[in-house]
């Protein structure tokens, strides 16, 4: 359904992606994930007929997205990054005037439709400025679904949604990507994870790697930073907890506290634990904090990953 | 043809939740009804003294003219900066139309309100043409309203086609405002400074030499609608360029 070979795309100086190339099938739900600039939105625009790439080429729905630019548009559902919606429409009003420009024989019971579907059908007749954030979003994802395309691309759909919100939204989304091919893009690894049947991850403008998300799983399961805190003196504990095996970054903090991470597969919590309390240290807290998204890439494309080495 | 009507219509309701576009009718449509008042009780004057001239409506479409010289910026300014502005270019770019149709919606939603003012001041024609016996020269009249809806329709495409350019709107305002300013005011002065052919470059550029001297004096001349139909082809284009070259950025 989407095929991407070689795309790259400059903006003057800057190469935003680089040499970009993944699929996806029908029925399939891609997440996108990465970190801010890594270039996701670039790709999505791209694909969406809103800008031409710099090289390489793309096919959406079996066609090429520059010669068959408005044959690819007419298949694509479009969520971009900041929601565009008119504030001076209703909600009916704005899915209607978007069903006309699809061509859609029935705007008015569309739009109902398609109202209903991202439940909002009470405020059918409700001006766009009075909406939440979150009805924004909804009404963002309606106007991509109103033509019931082959192929859904949407730019960070929970994003600003509160955890009840988006747990709805993702909800929506996998119910959708039933029949339909979805690429999402995201900044968070366990969304990817409960949505997408398979996860890109993309930094700088390259594909750093591409799995299903229990294959990400595994390679990460345990991989995790901590936080260690004694009580009194913490005078060479960040020693004693580097020789410890598997752990690696150690950091002592200004408030005492010492920071480590352990590899994915090693988890050296407890001989650390046994470590400092027999070096006659009194453990106060021990605790794990969640890697952020940059070292997550580290951690996934470290060569001694577990996922890698079994291959 | 379909897409271009449904970007037309948005854009024409648009202008009707617009405080500007409001206050721009109010301008010219009171200005014009003042401007009449004084016409009429003129000529009737001039009646009670035997003054044998009928009045006629071109004064009154020389000013509709001469005001949308500076409100058109104003009603264009916002049509496409506002929509890069706010993001929803992006929806309207990856909606299955082609970049001419959006500015030719524009443009033609624009036309359309300015055509609805137009429509209003038909009044004015209506009751000259009761108070004037046999009744007003049709021919005239019909020159001179040809004239004015190309120069509106002029216009109003090089302000859509210079808003295409712009992302913030009150530099599109200027800039179409500077651009009006030369082609209605500078051209003739231009034109009386220099001798020659380059005189008649700059009164070939002169809207008011195609519109006042020209159509509403009741001549209809190919050249004259050249003129026109060259500026909407300009703008037009210009605005479908702007549009491509963003991109391509
Ligand atoms: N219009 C533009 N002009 C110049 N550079 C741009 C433009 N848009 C994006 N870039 C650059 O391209 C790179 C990729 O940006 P992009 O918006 O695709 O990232 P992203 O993955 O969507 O990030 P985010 O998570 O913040 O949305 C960045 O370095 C950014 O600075
Ligand atoms: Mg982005």
């Amino acid at each position: 359904m989407i095929q991407v070979n070689g795309l790259t795309k400059d903006y003057g100086a800057r190469r935003a992606i680089d040499n970009l190339t993944f699929d996806a099938e029908q029925g399939e739900i891609v997440g996108f994930l990465g970190p801010n600039g890594a270039g996701k939105t670039t790709t999505m625009r791209i694909l969406t007929g809103y800008m031409p790439p710099s090289d390489g080429t793309a096919t959406v729905a079996g066609y090429d997205i520059m010669e068959e630019s408005l044959e690819v548009r007419r298949r694509v559902g479009y969520l971009p990054e900041t929601v565009p919606l008119y504030n001076d429409m209703t909600a009916l009003e704005y899915l209607k005037f978007m069903a006309e420009l699809r061509h859609i024989p029935d705007t008015e019971e569309r739009a109902y439709e398609t109202l209903e579907g991202v439940n909002l059908t009470e405020r059918a007749n409700s001006y766009i400025s009075t909406f939440s954030k979150g009805m924004r979003q909804r009404m963002g994802l309606a106007q991509a679904l109103i033509h019931r395309p082959e192929v859904l691309i949407l730019d960070e759909p929970t994003i600003g949604l509160d955890p009840a919100q988006v747990v709805e939204m993702r909800k929506v989304i996998r119910e959708i990507g039933k029949d339909r091919t979805v690429l999402l893009s995201t900044h968070i690894l366990s969304e990817a994870q409960q949505i997408c049947d398979r996860v890109l991850i993309i930094n700088k403008g390259k594909i750093v790697t591409e799995d299903t998300p229990e294959n990400l799983q595994s390679r990460l399961v345990g991989a995790q930073r901590v936080i260690l805190r004694v009580r009194g003196d913490s005078d060479g504990l960040s020693g004693k907890v580097s020789k410890v095996k598997g752990v690696r970054a150690v950091e002592s903090k200004p408030d005492g506290s010492v920071e480590f991470e352990f590899g994915a597969g090693e988890d050296a919590r407890p001989q650390v634990a046994k470590t400092i309390i027999q070096a006659g240290y009194e453990l106060l807290e021990m605790r794990a904090v969640g890697l952020s998204l940059e070292e997550i890439f580290l951690e996934l494309t470290r060569d001694n990953a577990p996922g890698k080495k079994s291959s | 043809m379909r897409n271009i009507w449904t970007i037309a219509k948005r854009e024409y309701n648009h202008y009707f939740i617009s405080p500007i576009a409001y206050v721009v009718a109010f301008i010219i449509l009171f200005t014009e009804g003042i401007y009449f008042t004084y016409i009429i009780s003129f000529y009737s004057q001039q009646a009670l003294f035997g003054g044998m001239q009928a009045p006629d409506i071109t004064p009154i479409n020389w000013l509709f003219v001469f005001l949308l010289v500076f409100t058109t910026p104003a009603i264009t300014m916002r049509s496409l900066s506002d929509e890069a502005r706010t993001g929803t270019l992006e929806l309207l770019l990856t909606a299955p139309i082609r970049d001419y149709e959006l500015i030719i919606g524009k443009w033609l939603g624009g036309l359309l309100f300015v055509l609805t003012i137009l429509a209003v001041t038909l009044v004015y024609a209506i009751i000259m043409n009761s108070l004037v016996t046999p009744g007003i020269d049709q021919q005239l009249m019909i020159s001179s309203y040809l004239g004015v809806i190309l120069a509106a329709a002029a216009l109003l495409a090089l302000g859509v086609g210079i808003s295409a350019i712009f992302t913030n709107q009150i530099a599109a305002f200027f800039a179409t405002f500077g651009l009006f300013f030369i082609l209605w005011f500078m051209m003739g002065i231009f034109g009386n400074l220099v001798q020659g052919s380059g005189a008649q470059v700059f009164q070939y550029l002169n809207i008011s030499a195609h519109f006042s001297d020209a159509l509403n004096t009741g001549s209809i001349k190919l050249s004259d609608l050249v003129y026109f139909l060259s500026l909407i082809a300009l703008g037009l284009f210009t605005g479908t360029t702007a549009v491509e070259i963003r991109r391509w950025r």
